[in-house]
């Protein structure tokens, strides 16, 4: 299959490394022209010496034809812009995105780039399974909509801990999906009371995410 | 109207001040404090230090609340995003990023970004003044200028 890879740093070369390895044609992007020379001494050329946020260099380096084009730059809003022209003017079939910080996973699908890779995910999955007591943890965005799905944890202390969901004040358009209380799923409705120990689901409006924190946590 | 502005360098903090001084609610963002000196003396809105393509810091801006947002950043790709955060996830009806790039100017506005490149703006003003051709610049002229000698006369 033929990848092109936009950013050259170590995540950008040792990735070029790995598909060329595995008998993957590649085409890298790197920007800085010492950083390209440095790459292109290791793996052959296969670099071109252009940024990819730039739609002609995008076509330079035959995203037209590639079956995947992957964006591990540094940089968040580059890796989006570059994923974005490769679907949108080289109808590249796969995007995939890095992103840096772990809220922009949700941001990069809301905006249409449904994949995408956060490290800082990746490590901190594996260092806890579990979400804190008393967490306030967005899950995922649901695609095609600008609505994402939340879990909370309800632990002493958490100020809506015995109140009915009625008398949350949540925002309008936001929603308790579910409670999760001693291993059962509980039906929730207005009368509802939260009790400590609760984890429920919640399905809330994106922009509305800090109102859902407000409501259950004070 | 609740206007919320990323970017605090020349652009940002002139239309801040503009749309301030016109007794709309501001609220300008930028990554670095050293650039709210950009502002005009008696500004009277409201900075917020922090990265304007950030979730948690658009929210602390307001932008759920904004009819309208500016992205004027240096960075195109900053911009875009900023916009689209703005447009898609916010629904702000008018949002309009400063796209340098023509081409990444041209592809966002058939995706319902209004961009703005200075390239192809003060381009095209600086050879139609070459050319004569006063008509393409007239009002723009006049009202930069009028706004140039106000700022120049608030120096003293």
């Amino acid at each position: 299959m033929y990848f092109v890879i936009a950013g050259g740093g170590e995540v950008g070369f040792h990735l070029a490394k790995a598909l060329l390895e595995s008998s993957h044609e590649v085409m890298l992007l790197e920007s800085d022209r010492r950083r390209a020379q440095v790459i292109e001494e290791k793996l052959g050329s296969v670099v071109l010496n252009a940024p990819a946020d730039e739609g002609r260099y995008q076509l330079e380096a035959g995203c037209q034809r590639a079956d995947a084009v992957i964006a591990v730059t540094g940089e968040d809003p580059a890796n989006l812009i570059i994923c974005q022209l490769a679907k949108w003017k080289c109808n590249v079939p796969r995007v995939i995105a890095r992103v840096n910080d772990p809220k922009n996973e949700i941001v990069f699908k809301a905006l249409g780039i449904d994949e995408t890779i956060s490290s800082t995910r990746v490590i901190m999955n594996v260092i806890e399974q579990e979400l804190p007591s008393g967490g306030f943890l967005p899950l995922m965005p649901l695609t095609g909509s600008h609505l994402e799905l939340i879990e909370a944890e309800i632990a002493a202390g958490t100020p809506s801990a015995g109140k009915s969901i009625g008398s949350l004040g949540l925002p309008e358009g936001a929603a308790i999906g579910g409670i999760v209380r001693k291993g059962a799923v509980v039906h929730a409705d207005d009368t509802t009371k939260l009790l400590v120990g609760d984890r429920i689901v919640v399905l809330s409006p994106t922009k509305d995410e800090a109102g859902v924190r407000k409501a259950l946590f004070g | 109207m609740n206007i919320v502005i990323v970017g605090c360098g020349r652009v940002g903090a002139f239309l801040a001040g503009q749309l301030d001084k016109a007794g709309h609610a501001v609220t300008i963002v930028d990554l670095d404090r050293g650039s709210f000196v950009h502002l005009p003396q008696g500004f009277g809105g409201t900075t917020l230090l922090g990265n304007g393509t950030d979730l948690e810091v658009l929210r602390t801006a307001g932008i759920d609340k904004a009819d309208a947002v500016f992205a004027l950043t240096q960075g195109d790709n900053r911009n875009l995003m900023a916009a689209q955060i703005a447009r898609q996830i916010f629904g702000v009806k008018r949002v309009i990023a400063k796209v340098n790039d023509p081409i990444r100017a041209a592809l966002y506005r058939a995706h319902e970004i209004s961009t703005v490149s200075r390239t192809t703006i003060l381009g095209t003003l600086l050879e139609a003044m070459l050319m004569g051709d006063a008509e393409v610049g007239k009002v723009l002229i006049e009202k930069s200028k009028a706004a140039e000698a106000a700022m120049a006369g608030e120096l003293g």
